[in-house]
């Protein structure tokens, strides 16, 4: 679980930048004025309480949620000013792991992986998505469950199938909701080595949305502590967990770090 | 976070929630019609789909078809004795069951088995994030799951409504045959006697309209789902409640639109 602090982190180069970021629903504001980069190569790890907005910032970064102030910059893209194919060809370079998976539960795995391939990349052969499939079912140790419907699977298995189905289209950003929840720790642990092994093999830069200390430290590079809508400390898991800031030491122990 | 004041309303809660309500269903149609006409077009995801529509109310519909069409003919009977016009019956039959019954019927029945099927796929489909999953995915759900759903509805209601009339109308014949000696086909043709070119049209008209609406109403519940399951239970009901509250006014509305047509 210690892949991530060996990867290399290109800090010339951002593929997020956030700045001024406000985000509110009805009269319920979420987010307060967000900056954030995250740079190629790099894992960064969101920690914060549930309705901290965690969630809402990475909906904004892939365009499921527009800002009410700020501006997102994903890979040299304004997202917020995208829309239609433009958005679709910057969608393609993003993985987005669900929290709850999400996973199509009409479609057995294959097809829950072949769709988005499908879909997007025209005329392929029968054998090629049959390559491309086996090779993230591989990938994310589930070679035998093509055939299999998400309702057969396990939390852990979902989160995994959920997790190559983004891999299927080679996203250069990977953004994990919530990773870890409601799983036993031992599965906890194979997702937060195969998030690593994810980074390592397809060279990813990664937003990780999580509320577990120990996913976040075995994850980031850096970690983010969101809380009431700000950042309230960004650095790495030590210089963050050293906070004499109240509100951060409470968060920090209820949890249990491995 | 908490920064919570009072909302105001232009009217009431009500009223503001029911106008909202009203333009967001606007936008939700004519989202349809430009999305309709755009490439890709999704033929498989279609066709999956007429069959799914098709093939789920088929035994349905033939059992009520049937059934329809015999107890139309048997309280009809008694009344055309009683006037020494049971020849007439077939003829009261085919208008009965054509214009009316046979769409009606069919609408009613797809209104609430496949209405209330898509309010809930797409429903469940909305709240557990898979609409959202398609639309990382670069892939447009709106094409893929509310586009050809309508389309699929559109295009098999009224085959089912065709089908529907013409198993009413065997229905009713065996009734008449078991009474008196007559044929399949002077039945069939006695029936389709008094019915007009104006009245097929209307009838066409009248299944377009009712897989429409049953198709627009399905998934424009199922897509805006919120509040977990209680919310794919509520858009489930509220597909059907609102499909067949609308068929019901659709109904009067083309009936009286022929009426002038046929008369002026």
């Amino acid at each position: 679980m210690e892949n991530v602090k060996q990867h290399i982190v290109n800090k010339d180069e951002k593929v997020i930048s956030i700045s001024g970021l406000y985000k509110s629903f009805d009269d319920l504001q979420v987010l307060k004025g967000i900056d954030f980069n995250l740079f190629k190569g790099e894992n960064v790890a969101v920690l914060g309480k549930s309705g901290s907005g965690k969630s809402v910032l990475i909906k904004i970064i892939v365009g499921l949620l527009k800002p009410d102030r700020g501006e997102v910059f994903v890979l040299g893209k304004h997202v917020d000013q995208l829309a239609g194919k433009e958005l679709d060809a910057l969608r393609i370079r993003i993985g987005f792991s669900f929290q709850n998976s999400a996973l199509y539960d009409s479609m057995n795995v294959y097809q829950n992986l072949a769709f988005p391939l499908t879909m997007n990349v025209k005329n392929l052969t029968k054998s090629e998505v049959d390559h491309a499939v086996n090779g993230v079912l591989v990938s994310v140790g589930l070679a035998n469950k093509s055939k299999q419907m998400p309702s057969d699977l396990s939390g852990g298995q979902r989160k995994r199938i959920g997790i190559a189905r983004t891999l299927i289209l080679k996203p250069e950003i990977m953004l994990y909701d919530e990773p870890t929840s409601g799983l036993d720790p031992i599965t906890s642990a194979e997702i937060i080595e195969l998030i690593n092994e994810v980074q390592q093999k397809y060279n990813t830069s990664s937003v990780i949305i999580t509320h577990d200390l120990t996913c976040a430290k075995n994850t980031g590079n850096r970690i983010a502590m969101l809380h009431k809508g700000k950042f309230l400390k960004v650095g790495t898991f030590d210089e963050v967990f050293a906070t004499d800031n109240e509100q951060m030491r409470g968060f920090f122990n209820y949890n249990f770090i491995q | 976070m908490l920064n919570r004041s009072v909302k105001r309303y232009i009217f009431s809660k009500g009223l503001d929630d029911y106008f909202t309500g009203v333009h967001k269903a606007y936008r939700f149609t004519t989202l349809f019609f430009k999305e309709a006409f755009k490439r890709p077009f999704h033929l498989r995801e279609l066709i999956n789909q007429c069959f799914e529509v098709g093939l789920k109310s088929l035994a349905l519909i033939t059992l009520t078809g049937f059934i329809v069409g015999i107890v139309f003919t048997k309280q009809s009977r008694p009344s055309l004795e009683d006037f020494g016009a049971t020849s007439w019956l077939p003829s009261l039959i085919g208008i009965a069951i054509i214009k009316a019954l046979g769409p009606l019927v069919t609408a009613l029945i797809c209104a609430g088995k496949v209405g209330s099927g898509i309010g809930a796929e797409l429903g469940s489909m909305k709240v557990t994030e898979q609409i959202d999953a398609m639309e990382v995915s670069a892939i447009n759900p709106f094409k893929y799951l509310v586009v050809t759903r309508v389309l699929a509805t559109t295009i098999t209601i009224p085959i089912l409504a065709l089908y529907c009339s013409f198993v009413g109308l065997y229905g009713s014949y065996l009734n008449v045959h078991a009474e008196e000696t007559s044929s399949l086909i002077s039945f069939y043709q006695s029936a389709f006697k008094t019915i007009t070119f104006l009245d097929i049209i209307t009838s066409i008209t009248k299944t377009v309209v009712y897989g429409f609406t049953i198709g627009i109403v399905g998934t424009y519940k199922g897509y805006n789902a919120t509040q977990g399951t209680r919310g794919v239970g509520k858009a489930a009901n509220q597909a059907v409640v609102l499909a067949m509250f609308l068929i019901f006014i659709e109904e009067v509305i083309i009936v009286q639109v022929a009426n002038w047509i046929r008369y002026y």
